[in-house]
């Protein structure tokens, strides 16, 4: 066995002074020699880790060894069998908690690069043009509903239609893709490859009615009368914000609304598309996860002198994605750590300026964080002519408003089985942000394949393969 | 994408806009909206609906030209197609029999509150619909009111009919008419929904309001939709858009409202068709 290689292969980025002029993708993915190198790192493990990481449980040696081989076609096959979304996912999971955080060349090098590799193996593929759509099986006659056309959503779609299921999604937005189309932008997931990957769930045979809130146009118990199960993944609802004084200023964002002008409504191209998204001078982004870091990028891009991140714990806190606050940090993001908003200061009705004050860690928390405490008397006040909140948000409501005997939780979430997505609901099943509140589009995918599993177990009487 | 059946302006500047879509007439609801672009660049725009026909599948609107975007929709014609058009969205009025019932419209809300009225009354109210305008000539809709009420009211600023002056005339108007009503109900131009939940108060006249803040999903995601009610923040597209006039705070409702002003104005002179103006 050759020598084990322990570095891992950079992937080509745009430059930080030139990337914040433009929305174009920030990481240029690899080119095919770097990518068959990097897989050549892969030490094949008898019992591999990484495989148990993935909450959707892609192959990885088996897809890392046709790239090695450089047969890229098998590859993507490989990845194709167990998800639906290579090339978002190859972009946006947090590789580093799951797959790549069990690779044993972690231990004493980098750990090889699996996510980028699997966007690699997915860009391939479309630059090859639309491959063939994998074989169907003949129609069972059975008629599946699925909800909401995000993560969860498509990959229940896809997993039922390759089991001869008819499938129709329902999305509420006028784009398919959920979060994907709405909230991550541009910069970090183009929206061609969204629509990429939403052409291929519906080259399998499902139905996507756009413009139509179930819960809303029909509710669950209508589409019940004309489907034999029906799949909730409606995602995110209403943003929480800090419930300080001065929220409601002009100026003042949460970053679901910031995000959706951005991409959905393409506001960074106003007054080319009708929706304005105004170019503030000093945004202040609160919060300290991948959606903050989404916001604070954004800002930039569209013109600010200066971007805080004001995030009330330190920088070993940040539940954003290491890689994404580095971006953020080269881009000339200004994160101002230990740092709560405590008020936000306004004039006729426009925002002007945020008063903070200054924290300490204190002793750990039940989710194991070092508790930031208040430093009494440390307020200060930041001129600011934007700001956005990006601390959560609740599950969408509409389902849950309109939907008798569905059991929801304390925070408004569809309550549903972990194993199977099954709701207290005959016949109906939801998985996603709608059940878990706001999470990661993978686990949003496991949620899917686990329902998609459960749904055709219920329907069929026999157990998936 | 949906299909144009109808798109009249009926009095200056006041358009009505029927569309085909048979399901969101069948789920249509009094006090419902939906949410329409009119184009592929178009912002998503929130109409209340004025009247749906099930049997027909149309659902109609009324709306005023103000901005960049309702002047795309204006431009629109039967048989032309829309992108999007998604509802019913917002919860219905509550119908009930709640006694006497004033409505009182201005604006688009002479169309919106038609359905309420055909349901108040159905559900055994006296009902009453006083309508206001700043001229004669810009009433409409007035037979189809009076036909599901009973009793039309017209108020004009100039006085061209009925009483001469605005909605701040209230209390004088019911004690000539000789209406003491149990409920109000208000939609049109946010100044008049806050002047009539203001000239209420002192009456003690449980009054609702049709909120119609800046929208984009209307569906319980971006949260822009955002007031105060009762010191407590509500999201006029998943809580309302109906709330308690009395508890709205109004002036930071106004504000918010005109956080774009300038920018909806700003493609229609880029536009550079001189067929605005």
């Amino acid at each position: 066995m050759s020598k084990v290689d322990l570095v891992r292969r950079p992937m080509p980025k745009q430059e930080p002074a030139e990337r914040v002029r433009n929305f174009d993708e920030v990481a240029l993915g690899y080119p095919a020699e770097l990518a068959r190198e990097e897989a050549a790192r892969c030490l094949t493990c008898k019992k591999p880790g990484c495989v148990d990481g993935c909450p959707v449980g892609i192959d990885i040696p088996g897809f890392l060894g046709s790239v090695a081989a450089g047969d890229f076609g098998a590859a993507i096959r490989t990845v194709k069998q167990t998800n639906a979304l290579p090339a978002v996912c190859g972009r946006v999971c947090p590789q580093e908690e799951q797959c790549e955080r069990n690779c044993v060349l972690g231990k004493k090098g980098d750990p090889l690069a699996i996510g980028r590799l699997e966007r690699f193996v997915a860009d391939r593929e479309a630059q090859e043009g639309p491959g063939q759509p994998p074989p169907l099986p003949p129609p069972n006659g059975r008629a599946i509903a699925v909800v909401g056309s995000g993560p969860a959503g498509i990959t229940v779609a896809a997993d039922l239609a390759l089991r001869g299921y008819a499938v129709t999604m329902f999305e509420a937005l006028h784009e398919a893709g959920g979060v994907l189309t709405y909230g991550i932008p541009e910069f970090r997931l183009p929206k061609a490859i969204v629509r990429r990957e939403v052409d291929y769930v519906r080259s399998l045979g499902v139905e996507l009615r756009l413009d139509f809130v179930v819960g809303k146009t029909r509710t669950i118990e209508r589409l019940q009368e004309s489907f034999d199960a029906i799949f909730v993944g409606a995602g995110a609802g209403l943003p929480w914000f800090l419930e300080i004084p001065g929220e409601n200023l002009n100026g003042v964002y949460s970053a679901n609304e910031y995000l959706t002008r951005c991409n959905l409504m393409r506001g960074f191209r106003f007054p080319a598309f009708d929706t304005p998204l105004k170019r503030s001078a000093r945004v202040a982004v609160f919060g300290g996860g991948n959606v903050a870091m989404d916001s604070a990028r954004t800002a930039l891009r569209l013109g600010a002198d200066e971007v805080h991140i004001v995030y009330r714990r330190s920088k070993a806190e940040l539940p954003a994605r290491a890689e994404e606050a580095e971006n953020a940090e080269e881009e000339g993001v200004i994160f101002d750590y230990l740092t709560l908003p405590v008020r936000l200061i306004g004039e006729r009705g426009w925002l002007t300026g945020i008063e903070c004050r200054r924290m300490e860690l204190g002793e750990p928390d039940a989710s194991g964080r070092r508790r930031p405490v208040e430093i009494p008397g440390s307020e200060f006040v930041m001129a600011m002519d934007a700001s956005v909140c990006a601390i959560g948000n609740s599950p969408n409501p509409l389902i849950p408003m309109t939907t008798p005997g569905l059991e929801v939780g304390k925070r408004g979430n569809i309550v549903a089985d972990d194993d199977t997505g099954r709701t207290s609901r005959e016949r109906v099943w939801a998985g996603g942000d709608v059940v878990t509140g706001a999470a990661t589009v993978i686990s949003a995918m496991g949620a899917g394949r686990r329902a998609a599993r459960s749904i055709h177990e219920a329907l069929s009487g026999q157990a998936a393969p | 994408m949906v299909t144009i059946v109808e798109r009249r302006m009926i009095v200056p500047n006041v358009h009505l806009l029927t569309v085909a879509a048979p399901e969101v007439a069948e789920s249509a609801r009094p006090g419902n909206f939906i949410i329409l672009r009119p184009d592929e660049q178009g912002e998503r725009i929130p109409l209340t609906i004025a009247d749906w026909d099930t049997a027909a599948g149309t659902v109609s609107s009324i709306f005023v030209q103000v901005g960049a975007s309702t002047a795309k929709l204006a431009r629109l014609k039967a048989g032309d197609t829309i992108p999007s058009y998604a509802g019913p969205l917002g919860n219905e009025t509550e119908i009930a029999n709640f006694g006497t019932v004033l409505l009182i419209g201005g604006c688009y809300g002479l169309g919106s509150l038609y359905p309420i009225a055909r349901a108040l009354t159905a559900a055994g109210n006296k009902v009453y619909a006083m309508i206001e305008a700043r001229s004669s000539y810009l009433l409409y809709w007035q037979e189809r009111l009076a036909a599901v009420v009973e009793r039309l009211i017209v108020v004009t600023r100039d006085g061209s009919r009925g009483y001469k002056g605005h909605v701040t005339r209230l209390s004088e108007i019911l004690a000539l008419e000789k209406i003491s009503p149990d409920r109000v109900i208000a939609h049109g131009c946010t100044f008049q929904m806050m002047t009539v939940a203001k000239e209420t108060k002192p009456l003690g006249i449980k009054t609702i309001v049709s909120m119609n803040p800046i929208m984009i999903d209307g569906t319980g995601m971006c949260g822009v939709c955002r007031l105060t009610v009762a010191g407590q923040t509500k999201f006029a597209c998943v809580d309302g858009p109906e709330f308690d006039g009395h508890e709205v705070d109004w002036e930071e409702f106004f504000a918010r409202r005109e956080g774009y002003s300038a920018e909806e104005n700003e493609p229609l002179h880029r536009s550079g068709c001189a067929s605005h103006f």
